[in-house]
């Protein structure tokens, strides 16, 4: 009873904690795509964290801001709009199986909230709904800029939805389940097993239909700020703001969290089997050991180098140049502490069941996660890469080539299925 | 327990209902709409249903009331006052209609029908759990008639709609 109750708690807070690091990732990714300063001011005692600080000095600012609200708006909306978008944007997250469902004595654990038989339906049910905050915010501020902003995503995201879900119908055929867990396992194997590369056609529509879900760039243009100020957030201020601000980047989270489960294999690894890893573990606690010690020190190595460079040319004067010494020595130290732990294991060691199990799916969760970090990447990647569509390239984007494109994939797909 | 979460939610769908008449305002009248759908997966969640629930949300709450609330912000139609309305033709009939569907589903109700182990031989055929496997067999085995009746009903109307929209094609 009680897991159930933690469940959703741990992993909700896990989507919330993937926001400052996206944040940081768009700020960090822009300035070096487009070779120029990213955050380097806010800091504490000198430590800036490469800028992942700032986050905190934005929370502050949003929280102590005037909240405005436009006296002609329709309160109860205006209100409850920026609650559906971020309610919407995380309650898809209740499906994805983070990893393995593992055995305890009798009873399946699942590393995920609620293991339903129609899961992927869910998920395109749920994506249907985030068209509602959106419009909502757009008609309930009273505004033109914001009327207009919020058509332009309702028929944005009602068009792509149409192909999101097309394109997920071909990957349903060849996987003959809606279950997200026995979608994951049936990516076990070679690299070759995983969806994206026996269905490649599928993959680039549902990433694409996923950036128009998102209304991030080369789809941002319900707030498109050349035409129409910001959309329609622009007359929200304060926290209600950031509730949209981060339900952009919730949503970010969870569309990677679906690319890995559908496309990307989940958490397996290609070519190694999670039963044998398990069966074998005392073989890979080592190695491991050393991987981990082997990259904080050169961490640590690379951070000692940039202060000795810096320290001599480019100094700010204060705390901050001290900065990337304290953590280069930290990570130089951790290196060789887990070093010396490798070295120390008792060749004759032996791990218990439980502890086993445990290991394991850590193990499977990581590896779930590093995926999605990558997906995430991607997004930023193509935001500050793309340009933005003209609004008439993007329907016909959406309705003549990703619709058409998608039922031939399911026809193709349809006639493998049926064949072999 | 589940008696409970049912009073709960028959309680919510019908308040709700009764909003998207009594609302003077057309978008809330709408998203009242919505929330009653999702008042009635839940009620289909407690049936066992899921796959119906889950179709209920992604079709009714996701695609169709969108497009309602597109058509309502598009036209941008002023909150209206209620008042009392002639009793005309075309009223008329949609009254009587409107009465006849109480009259019937009055009827349904107050018949005295076995629930439980009795109920299979009355409704005909087994009670299957609501997964996707369940429903899609029947649909494309026993049903198959009306399920492809509808498609092509649907298809009939989707035509149609674009040839009246739509002058020159």
């Amino acid at each position: 009873m009680l897991v159930d109750i933690l469940k959703p708690l741990v992993v909700v807070f896990v989507v919330l904690n993937f926001i400052p690091l996206l944040i940081w990732f768009e700020r960090k990714g822009s300035a070096y795509i487009q070779d120029r300063r990213g955050p380097n001011r806010a800091a504490i005692l000198g430590i800036r964290l490469g800028g992942m600080l700032h986050n905190l000095a934005d929370v502050v600012k949003l929280l102590t801001k005037e909240d405005i609200v436009p006296t002609r708006a329709h309160r109860f909306f205006y209100f409850i709009a920026p609650m559906i978008a971020m309610f919407v944007a995380t309650v898809t997250i209740g499906v994805i199986p983070f990893a393995a469902p593992l055995a305890i004595g009798e009873r399946s654990f699942t590393f995920q909230v609620a293991d339903l038989n129609a899961g992927l339906l869910y998920v395109l049910a749920m994506g249907s709904l985030g068209v509602y905050g959106v419009m909502l915010a757009g008609w309930a501020a009273n505004n033109n800029y914001t009327m207009l902003g919020g058509l332009r995503a309702s028929a944005q995201m009602i068009s792509y939805e149409v192909a999101m879900g097309l394109a997920v119908v071909a990957l349903l055929l060849s996987a003959g389940t809606v279950n997200l867990t026995a979608i994951v396992e049936a990516q076990r194997g070679p690299l070759w097993a995983w969806y994206g590369f026996t269905q490649p056609l599928a993959l680039v529509l549902f990433c694409t239909a996923l950036l128009a879900e998102t209304n991030r760039n080369p789809f941002d243009l319900p707030e498109g700020e050349s035409e129409l100020v910001a959309g329609y957030h622009t007359e929200y201020s304060s926290m209600k703001f950031a509730l949209f601000f981060m339900a952009e980047y919730a949503h970010i989270v969870v569309g990677a969290c679906l690319i890995t489960a559908l496309f990307a294999g989940g958490w397996h690894i290609p070519w190694i089997d999670w039963a044998y890893v398990r069966q074998q573990l005392e073989l890979f606690v080592r190695p491991t050991l050393v991987g981990f010690g082997v990259c904080s020190m050169l961490v640590g190595g690379l951070l000692c180098r940039r202060f000795l460079r810096r320290y001599s040319t480019a100094r700010y004067g204060d705390l901050r140049d001290y900065e990337s010494l304290v953590f280069g020595i930290g990570g130089l130290l951790a290196g060789i502490g887990v070093l010396g732990a490798a070295a120390l294991l008792p060749d004759d060691l032996s791990i218990a069941p439980f502890t086993r199990d445990l290991l394991v799916a850590l193990a499977q969760i990581s590896v779930f996660l590093t995926k999605v970090v990558f997906f995430c990447w991607c997004f930023i990647w193509v935001r500050w890469t793309l340009p933005r569509f003209r609004y008439d390239q993007l329907m016909r984007l959406g309705w003549k080539v990703m619709v058409p494109l998608a039922l031939a994939n399911i026809a193709v797909t349809a006639a493998i299925v049926a064949l072999g | 327990m589940e008696a409970f979460l049912f009073y709960i939610f028959a309680i919510v769908t019908a308040g709700l209902s009764l909003l998207v008449i009594l609302q003077p305002n057309a978008v809330g009248a709408a998203m009242s709409l919505v929330g009653a759908f999702f008042g009635i997966a839940a009620l289909f969640v407690l049936m066992q249903a899921h796959f119906v629930a889950v179709m209920q949300i992604l079709l009714y709450a996701g695609a169709i009331m969108v497009f309602f609330i597109f058509v309502v912000m598009m036209l941008n139609l002023e909150p209206k006052q209620l008042r009392w309305r002639t009793i005309t033709g075309s009223r008329l009939i949609g009254g009587s209609a409107a009465i006849y569907l109480l009259g019937l589903l009055l009827v349904a109700l107050l018949e005295r029908r076995p629930v439980g182990a009795g109920a299979s031989a009355v409704w005909g055929g087994e009670p299957v759990e609501g997964t996707v496997e369940a429903v899609g067999e029947l649909l494309l085995s026993q049903y198959i008639v009306p399920f492809e009746v509808t498609s092509i009903t649907l298809l009939v109307a989707i035509i149609g709609a674009v040839t009246m929209g739509k002058r020159e094609l």
